[in-house]
């Protein structure tokens, strides 16, 4: 991976061998003569900062960074300046300059085509990044060959500014809201519109083909106006998002002919009764191309029949995923027409009224399937039913059955059988026993999330410490956990800590607030410190039960690479927000809520808020003045206090607070109940 | 209300001049931050504790900032804090410790907290089971509606294109749901009415508070729909069989209210849960 930086030197340095260089002569400038060091300390400069690129392309684990490095910034606004500039003919303003900039000198021209030639083929987001800071050559070319644009947090940076600076993207990733938001912190109406952004694109990428939201605010409106304007439009994804309805749905069915992927991922759909409408009839009659349709979220009843022949019609079909309105019987139909799937959601995995379905008839269903590689659904599913996907277990590498209540004995037949699950969502209802065979078959398992049924405070909680031991003396190549439960222990995460040295995110959620050990009775922190001590490629962190600031001072020392950390009811003061801020260099999103921090551990974390993505902290001790001091200090960052009401924000104490780094500002969408400091 | 207090090793001289300790008067706690003390208690801790036996060790260190003038607020503000997790633990403890009580009193619903989002929740009373297919498994999916624990409708307003889900069983009577309808609401609504308003919002506008929901008064209404598919005014039945029956809400416009959209529109009112 290129990581490419050059001193302020180095660049003049380059300005200068720029002033010799001759024609064809000349070799490419930055490898050759800048050496690859700072390009400019945040120490130094105060402006907007470098942004590390981080994270792979993990699907749930997406830590995406927007790397949008401005020259203005960069250069201190003193763009121009330099004894270069007037030898460079008709170059005038460096190509990052809000204006189209004339064109550079013909030499120059080709050796930028070479490079576009060959930058064409950098895929990886990081690579880009850090090519494009190379110089402004690079820079230029990068830029007209970048084909996807992520970016992580919608209001760093202004659609018009994307726009201005890559002209040829195809695709689309964009995300609005942090996390916390699906937890209902943040009010109703905040931000995060699509709108904007489609404006922009619809007259900048005529030809955009690809499309993924993630917590954004998507109209029916904006959906038809995507349909409209964009003829190649191939895939949309949207995850966690709200705003639309079936109406919406409707019109990218009936405009977007060359619909590849349709995937509705845990969003919040409008599904109004008599509003509903039959959006799946919408499809063109001809063969579609198809390749996946998800729509589990869209909780409206479902045109069968239209469906049917809308998958009989789809040859390239491999990933269907229906929602709980889509009976057995059905489902059954679906997989009869198409038998090259490879995941399957299956719906409510229930028998409807009058029909008489057994387990044999369905299990050659299974068996005809055999390329299922992930099964999800099983939204209501009666026990007896389960065994019939046992056909296609031995094949399965991903298997949600959260939705699932079964028990650990109802469990065991089918996931004996799986012994290349690497990903695996379940029910705490199959209990610890259950996840002693999941220890005991799954020895690939890298992906483990464990959901509560009841999921309430004071509910019982049917997963344990002896469950998490379990999973990890079973499961050495786990990378990946969520865990609810009641009780914990710390030997139980240590020994997870030793077990599983690959965890790459580890989340235990104590769904008791402030909840010890329940064996020794003493605070979680030992087993959270073991955790970030001996699992070295920790990038995500979520910490729960009773927790004092010793764990944060853990956490501050060993977490080096942690990227994103979640904390909620816990420490004793200002120090564990100060340890985490000091000491997590990495650190990129940081969610607190209901933990006694001040303002003065707010104010410890001004050398590293530029490096960040956002910090949101709420119900926790930080007053108006403290974030007033944070916003004085730290021009480029937009710091909200949000009120669930308007009137909230009169008073001193703030209650929510959004904060992160952005290159444009306060933004202009803000509704009443949000104040911009 | 300050107290002399050791010096610990990250204090400069001034931060530790400035520093406020949280204390009551009269006790000579020793309130450095290092757990190793082990279990200590505070007062309030005791004030507030039902005897149970698991003692949980919290040292109460809050540094507030080098500002004296916030003095007076921070410290109420810390107490406060401290007492509003206390009570919320103390109803959990409670019940922990407790367990043989038959009725269970839902702990202080907390916004948010488990971490769970609210298409997942429910599962605790969603058909798992036909009757006709009766078997052991987990006993949990078996306990009846009227027990579970919360119970998220999906909530709609007039005019409002984004909707919301409440957890009806979070309130023990009308007002209460209404007053958390107004909430909910309230902001989303005040962006609606001015959608050009930039800036600060002490330029103020009129909060608009929605009122009425109950009595037909207000500019809206609160109505359901029940498990028969009817809509209904909320408020005509008494609270639990509202919770038992209602599958989604709606803030209708008053001016909206026609009598063939409801079934039934008396606009006789019990009063009360």
């Amino acid at each position: 991976m290129l990581r490419l930086r050059a001193t302020a030197t180095a660049r003049q340095h380059w300005h200068g061998e720029r002033d010799q260089a001759t024609g064809p002569t000349r070799t490419c400038p930055s490898l050759e003569h800048s050496p690859l060091t700072e390009f400019w300390s945040l120490k130094s400069d105060r402006s907007m900062a470098r942004v590390e690129e981080t994270g792979g392309d993990r699907e749930e684990n997406k830590e995406e960074e927007t790397s949008w490095w401005s020259p203005e910034a960069v250069e201190g606004g003193r763009v121009g300046e330099g004894p270069s500039r007037g030898s460079r003919g008709g170059r005038g303003g460096d190509g990052g300059r809000p204006d189209t900039p004339p064109p550079p000198p013909y030499s120059d021209q080709v050796l930028e085509n070479v490079l576009e030639n060959v930058l064409q083929f950098l895929v990886c987001r990081r690579d880009r990044n850090a090519a494009s800071l190379v110089c402004r050559s690079w820079y230029r070319a990068e830029a007209q060959t970048r084909r996807e644009l992520s970016v992580g947090n919608c209001y760093a940076v202004s659609p018009a500014r994307v726009v201005r600076r890559f002209r040829c993207a195809r695709a689309l990733v964009l995300k609005g809201r942090p996390r916390f938001a699906d937890f209902n912190l943040f009010p109703l109406g905040w931000g995060a519109r699509f709108s904007p952004w489609l404006a922009a694109m619809a007259t900048a990428y005529p030809w955009l083909e690809r499309v993924c939201l993630k917590r954004m605010t998507v109209s029916d409106s904006d959906l038809a106006f995507l349909a409209r304007s964009f003829p190649s439009f191939r895939d949309l994804t949207l995850i966690c998002c709200d705003g639309f309805g079936t109406a919406g749905l409707a019109v990218i069915a009936v405009l977007c002919r060359n619909l590849r992927i349709l995937d509705l991922i845990e969003n919040d759909v409008e599904d109004e009764e008599e509003e509903v409408i039959d959006w799946i009839s919408r499809f063109p009659e001809t063969t579609t191309s198809l390749e996946s349709l998800s729509f589990e979220c869209v909780n409206c009843p479902v045109n069968f029949s239209a469906l049917e022949a809308l998958v009989a019609r789809s040859p390239s079909l491999r990933r269907l995923r229906v929602n709980q309105n889509v009976s057995l019987g059905q489902l059954r139909r679906l997989m009869a027409r198409a038998p090259h799937l490879t995941h399957l959601g299956t719906g409510s995995f229930r028998p409807g009224i009058a029909e008489d379905l057994n387990v044999a008839d369905l299990e050659q269903a299974f068996v005809s399937s055999k390329s299922l590689i992930c099964l999800s659904g099983f939204r209501e599913v009666a026990p007896e039913h389960l065994p019939a996907i046992l056909p296609v277990c031995a094949n399965l590498v991903s298997l949600n059955l959260s939705y699932a209540v079964i028990t650990a004995e109802q469990l065991k037949p089918v996931i004996l059988k799986c012994n290349n699950l690497r990903t695996f969502w379940v029910l705490d209802t199959v209990g610890d026993e259950g996840l002693l065979a999941v220890a005991k078959a799954c020895k690939n398992l890298h992906e483990l999330r464990v959901f509560p049924f009841e999921a309430t405070e004071d509910s019982e909680g049917s997963v344990s410490d002896v469950g998490l031991v379990a999973i990890s003396n079973g499961c050495r190549k786990l990378q990946s956990i969520l865990f609810f439960c009641q009780r914990m222990t710390n030997s139980a995460v240590v020994a997870m800590s030793k077990n599983c040295q690959d965890l790459v995110v580890f989340r235990l959620c104590i769904m008791g607030r402030h909840r010890p050990d329940h064996i020794t009775r003493e605070p979680m922190d030992e087993g959270f410190g073991a955790i970030v001590m001996n699992c070295k490629k920790l990038t995500r962190l979520a910490v729960s039960g009773l927790l004092t600031d010793k764990v944060f001072k853990y956490i501050a020392t060993h977490g080096k690479s942690i990227r994103t950390l979640s904390v909620a009811f816990a420490g004793d003061s200002d120090l564990s927000l100060k340890y985490v801020l000091e000491g997590c260099h990495s650190l990129q999103k940081l969610e607190i809520r209901d933990s006694p921090f001040g303002d003065v551990g707010l104010l410890s974390g001004i050398h590293h808020y530029y490096n960040m993505r956002f910090l949101w902290m709420s119900s926790c001790m930080l007053t108006l003045s403290g974030c007033k001091e944070v916003a004085q200090k730290m021009p480029n960052l937009v710091v909200e206090v949000i009120g669930d009401r308007p009137k909230d924000l009169d008073s001193d104490t703030v209650e929510k607070l959004y904060l992160y780094r952005s290159l444009e500002g306060p933004r202009d969408d803000v509704p009443l109940f949000v104040n911009i400091l | 209300m300050a107290e002399e207090k050791k010096p610990l090793d990250w204090n400069t001289a001034e931060e530790k001049k400035l520093e406020l300790r949280l204390g009551l008067p009269g006790e000579g706690e020793d309130w450095s931050p290092s757990p190793e003390k082990g279990k200590k208690f505070t007062p309030l801790e005791a004030s507030l504790s039902l005897g149970h036996v698991s003692k949980v060790p919290r040292s109460n260190n809050f540094t507030a900032s080098p500002a004296t003038k916030r003095e007076a607020f921070q410290q109420p503000k810390q107490l406060e804090f401290m007492q509003l997790q206390k009570a919320k633990e103390k109803a959990c403890d409670g019940l922990l410790q407790n367990s043989s009580h038959a009725s269970r009193i839902a702990a202080t619903p907390v916004v948010g907290w488990p971490p769970i989002r609210s298409f997942r929740k429910n599962l605790a009373g969603a058909p798992q089971l036909s009757t006709e297919s009766p078997n052991e498994s987990s006993k949990a999916a078996k306990k009846p509606e009227n027990e579970r624990k919360s119970l998220f409708v999906k909530i709609n307003m007039d005019g409002i294109p984004i909707g919301r889900k409440v957890d009806i069983k979070a309130y023990d009577s009308y007002d209460k749901l209404s007053l958390a309808v107004d909430e909910l609401f309230q902001g989303l609504m005040a962006a609606q009415m001015d959608p050009l308003a930039l800036g600060t919002p002490k330029i103020s506008q009129e909060k608009q508070v929605i009122t009425g929901l109950l009595d037909g008064t207000g500019e809206f209404t609160l109505a359901y729909e029940d498990n028969e598919g009817d809509r209904m005014l909320v408020g005509d039945v008494p609270w639990d069989m509202f919770v038992f029956t209602a599958k989604r809400l709606r803030v209708l416009k008053s001016s909206n209210l026609s009598t063939s959209s409801l079934g039934a529109v008396s606009r006789k009112r019990s009063n009360g849960s």
